[in-house]
């Protein structure tokens, strides 16, 4: 419990706090009147309105296209639904510079529609939300469909035989009990759009800024860092309160819910609409995730033999100190690093979470560990920036600080899904064990890994792939001659002319292949093996992010 | 005792200030079955988890052949305990479960290897070592868990509520098995149960607690036959208790006057009298009652009888005498199955 609690007391409530003074404490003096200054400013209350209607927005259009894809994943069997429920899945660990760059690609200039039919949309909003569809479409299948797949088919057959129709026992059974899975999903997205940073930094034109975007354009271009910790502030407040809200439904979500084996409730489609609304779901995969993904890796072939690729090996370009291929091993190495700090701090604070006797202090952490996952990854980067610059904690030329900042992005998965499996381990279990001869340090080992050793490979899976695609807080604090893959991308995007066009491109592609294959391991383990039955839940919950 | 295996001296478990077992001394002799009975919340698992040292003393003391074991942590203790829901370890087959304890205690494989096929077979299971343990049925899970607990050779076995989850057939089998097993093995047991029927079959010793203290410890025979007080009578099924005053061998009931043993305490106290005690005779002899319920027992028939200003009184008659439903009769009472019960 203290390795955890100090990890988050220097790493984020220190940074956090610096902000703060930064942005209110002007020569020793508190000045609360600063953040009415700042949000006087039309600018200011420009970005704070796009912010708000986009996220708005998003999760509309997500709600609307991915609903009906939720019911298609917990009602229907057909072929391939594995297959299809893993590409669905792949947006969700993918980074954001990725799918900004694959948006580009498609809708961008000299992108796909461009050349077909002249139309851009990459400086409209239009972009900006189809790319958060993108990325939420399955945050809202995976947390409504799992639950949807649990409900009983029978209850709403009871429902029609007691006399009513088969909307209305949708809508007067079925409806309600989804409906806090809904509000929990809606809010997730919101609060992931909300704090969006790479689509919007790589999509949105000059006239588009979240509150993310704008703190990065204050810290990094204005070198307005009152203005930035300000605006810091408030999308502190913002994140604090949806979270707050969403635990709230999250608690209310699975109350007095009658839940049955999910593999009983699927049957194959019956009758023209259900195969025309199954017709319409795998299309909408096909255009919104496979498509751009596809246009992808098409543009970053679009040079005679691998041209592109070929290109990132040499340092001639200029932008970098290295060659950008240099990129792939630094990300490995740093998201490597990441993933130790993460599962050790996050398996730790979720033993400790996961005792019985865990009093409110502990519980209270639990919540404060959510945290960083809201409150957005800019914020954090520019915390490391103004407060590990002194010394003791001088580390602005250590190595150390971007895996730092980037497992504090993943400690919150590993916590996530570690926890139920901590939790489900029976104490009497261990007691067994004692009785039967077994010391402390054994039953650990004989008891509990056994049991959660699966969760915390998924748990080290996930913080890889976060940590991999992290880019909000690396991009504050990567170092010019160590850049990640996420942040090359980005800068080459930044640079005009075909070459860096397409190396952008090329780098993405390697990116996405890297994610995607942790993605794939991912689904292999979560597949529950015969005798342990324990690792089925861990990666589904995690869809409740 | 100088061959006491298990002594507690004092024991004293708190929960919340709260006493769950209070100041308990309880001795268990090498090869004996003792039964602990009681109802729940009486603290006879807390007894368990105390000796098996998974729940530390507020004070008083527990000894294993004759040593000290508040400094002895639970896995140096050398007693197997088989919990009341098995707790087999989910991701072992049947062999890993009742292997592990010899493992933790480094017995050689190969004696693992045997000793885990002798085990099955006497526990009724042979060849079920790669079975997992999620295909058994309850009764086999059971027997699992006791081949675990008896495997790295305990020098005292405790069963909490062994037989509590099996259905009724099966619990009255396993219970005379269990019984010869232990019987032939010599092994040491302490189980606890709030099966009356189960306690008096197991055991060569029964200890009624109540309240986290011991009410009566004997033979089942001294329990059933003498039960200390009212507690105790109506724990074990007896309800024809009620207040009365002893003077020479008759005592004052509600029931009017009721014959009592020679030598019995004179004065006030709690009377039992047992169902065979309550003769029916033909109306207008004895105490006038009339029949409110009759419920057919198998072996006899027990009768509740109605009397003004008096609690009911249970008889047990015999199936051809049993007296019809309504029927106004008179009753009796034999002192030989009277028993003056401390207050």
């Amino acid at each position: 419990m203290v390795l955890p609690v100090v990890f988050f007391a220097l790493f984020f409530a220190h940074p956090v706090a610096a902000i703060v003074a930064r942005g209110l404490n002007v020569d020793g003096s508190w000045r609360f009147g600063r953040i009415g200054e700042v949000l006087a400013d039309s600018g200011v209350r420009h970005v704070l309105w796009f912010t708000v209607w986009q996220a708005l927005a998003s999760t509309a259009l997500t709600l609307l296209v991915a609903l009906p894809g939720a019911y298609v994943f917990a009602r229907f069997a057909f072929r391939g639904k594995q297959v299809l429920r893993a590409v669905v899945t792949v947006p969700f660990v993918l980074p954001t510079v990725v799918a900004g760059t694959a948006f580009l690609a498609l809708l961008g200039r000299g992108g796909l529609l461009d050349e077909l039919w002249g139309v851009r949309l990459d400086t409209t909003v239009w972009a900006i939300l189809l790319a958060h569809v993108f990325f939420n479409y399955a945050v809202v299948v995976r947390t409504v469909g799992g639950l949807w797949s649990q409900l009983d088919p029978r209850q709403e057959e009871a429902a029609r035989m007691l006399g009513a129709s088969r909307f209305a026992a949708w809508r007067k059974v079925t409806l309600p009990a989804l409906a806090p899975a809904v509000a929990a999903a809606a809010l997730m997205v919101f609060l992931f759009t909300f704090t969006s940073f790479g689509v919007v930094q790589i999509l949105g034109g000059p006239g588009f800024a979240t509150l993310e975007v704008e703190i990065y354009r204050q810290t990094s271009e204005i070198f307005d860092l009152a203005t930035a910790a300000v605006l810091t502030l408030v999308q502190f407040a913002a994140v604090g309160a949806i979270l707050a809200v969403h635990a709230g439904t999250v608690r209310r979500r699975e109350t007095a819910l009658r839940l049955v084996d999910a593999s009983t409730t699927a049957r194959r489609p019956r009758g023209a609409g259900q195969w025309a609304l199954l017709a319409g779901v795998l299309a909408t995969v096909a255009l919104l995730i496979v498509l751009p993904l596809a246009v992808l890796v098409e543009r970053s072939l679009d040079a005679p033999g691998f041209g592109y690729y070929k290109a990132l090996t040499s340092d001639d370009g200029g932008i970098f100190l290295v060659a950008p291929i240099e990129a792939v091993g630094n990300s490995l190495r740093y998201a490597l690093a990441a993933t130790v700090i993460a599962v050790v701090i996050g398996g730790l604070a979720a033993a400790a979470l996961a005792r019985r006797d865990a009093g409110r202090l502990v519980r209270g952490f639990d919540a404060l560990l959510m945290l960083p996952l809201g409150v957005s990854a800019v914020t954090v980067g520019f915390g490391f920036l103004i407060a590990l610059d002194e010394p003791p904690l001088d580390l602005r030329n250590s190595w150390i600080l971007v895996p730092l900042a980037q497992a504090l992005v993943g400690v919150p998965f590993v916590v996530r899904t570690m926890l139920p499996v901590l939790r489900a381990v029976d104490t009497r279990l261990r007691e067994a064990a004692a009785v039967l001869g077994a010391s402390p340090w054994r039953v650990w080992r004989e008891v509990d890994l056994p049991l959660v050793r699966r969760a915390l490979l998924i748990a080290a899976g996930f913080a890889f792939a976060v940590s991999l695609g992290e880019f909000g807080a690396t991009v504050f604090i990567a170092r010019p001659d160590n850049p990640t893959l996420p942040v090359a991308v980005a800068r080459l995007l930044g640079r005009p002319g075909d070459l860096n066009y397409g190396q952008a491109m090329a780098l993405s592609t390697i990116l996405m292949v890297v994610c995607a294959v942790a993605l794939l391991v991912l689904e292999r383990l979560r597949v529950p093996s015969r005798t342990g039955g324990t690792g089925g839940a861990p990666l589904d919950r995690s869809g409740e992010f | 005792m100088a061959d006491s295996l298990l002594g507690l001296r004092d024991a004293t478990v708190r929960f919340d200030g709260r006493p769950v077992l209070d100041a308990v001394d309880l001795d268990v002799a090498e090869g004996e079955i003792v039964c602990v009975l009681g109802p729940s919340g009486s603290g006879k698992s807390t007894l368990l988890r105390a000796v098996a040292g998974l729940q530390p003393l507020d004070s008083g003391r527990v000894s294993l052949d004759g040593r000290d074991q508040e400094r002895v942590p639970a896995h140096r203790r050398g007693v197997g305990l088989m919990f009341q829901d098995h707790q087999l370890f989910p991701q072992r087959d049947v062999g890993g479960n009742v292997a592990f304890g010899m493992r933790m205690h480094g017995f050689p494989r190969a004696e693992q290897d045997d000793r885990v096929r002798e085990l099955l077979e006497l526990v009724g299971l042979p060849g079920a070592a790669r079975r997992g343990v999620a295909s058994l049925s309850g009764g086999e899970q059971q027997r699992v868990a006791l081949a675990r607990a008896l495997a790295p050779r305990p020098r005292l076995l405790m069963l909490d509520e062994p037989l509590g989850q099996l259905d009724r057939s099966l619990r009255e089998r396993l219970v005379v098995e269990l019984r010869e097993l232990f019987g032939r093995l010599g092994t040491t047991v302490l189980a606890v149960t709030h099966d009356q029927g189960e306690a008096f079959a197991l055991a060569d010793r029964v200890v009624v607690m109540r309240d986290g203290r011991i009410a009566q410890s004997g033979t089942p025979l001294e329990v059933w036959q003498r039960p200390v007080d009212e507690f105790v009578a109506r724990f074990l099924g007896f309800d024809n208790v009620v207040a009365a005053t002893v003077t020479g061998q008759v005592a004052d009931t509600p029931w009017g006057k009721v014959p009592v043993p020679e030598g019995s305490a004179q004065g006030p106290c709690a009377l039992l009298v047992r169902p065979a005690g309550v003769r029916i005779v033909a109306a207008g002899e004895g105490l006038r009652c009339a029949v409110a319920a009759r419920t057919f027992r198998g072996t006899h028939v027990a009768v509740q009888l109605s009397t003004e200003g008096a609690p009911r009184l249970e008889a047990a008659c015999a199936l051809r005498e049993a007296p019809g439903l309504g029927d106004e009769i008179g009753v009796v009472f034999d002192a030989a199955e009277v028993v003056v019960l401390g207050r």
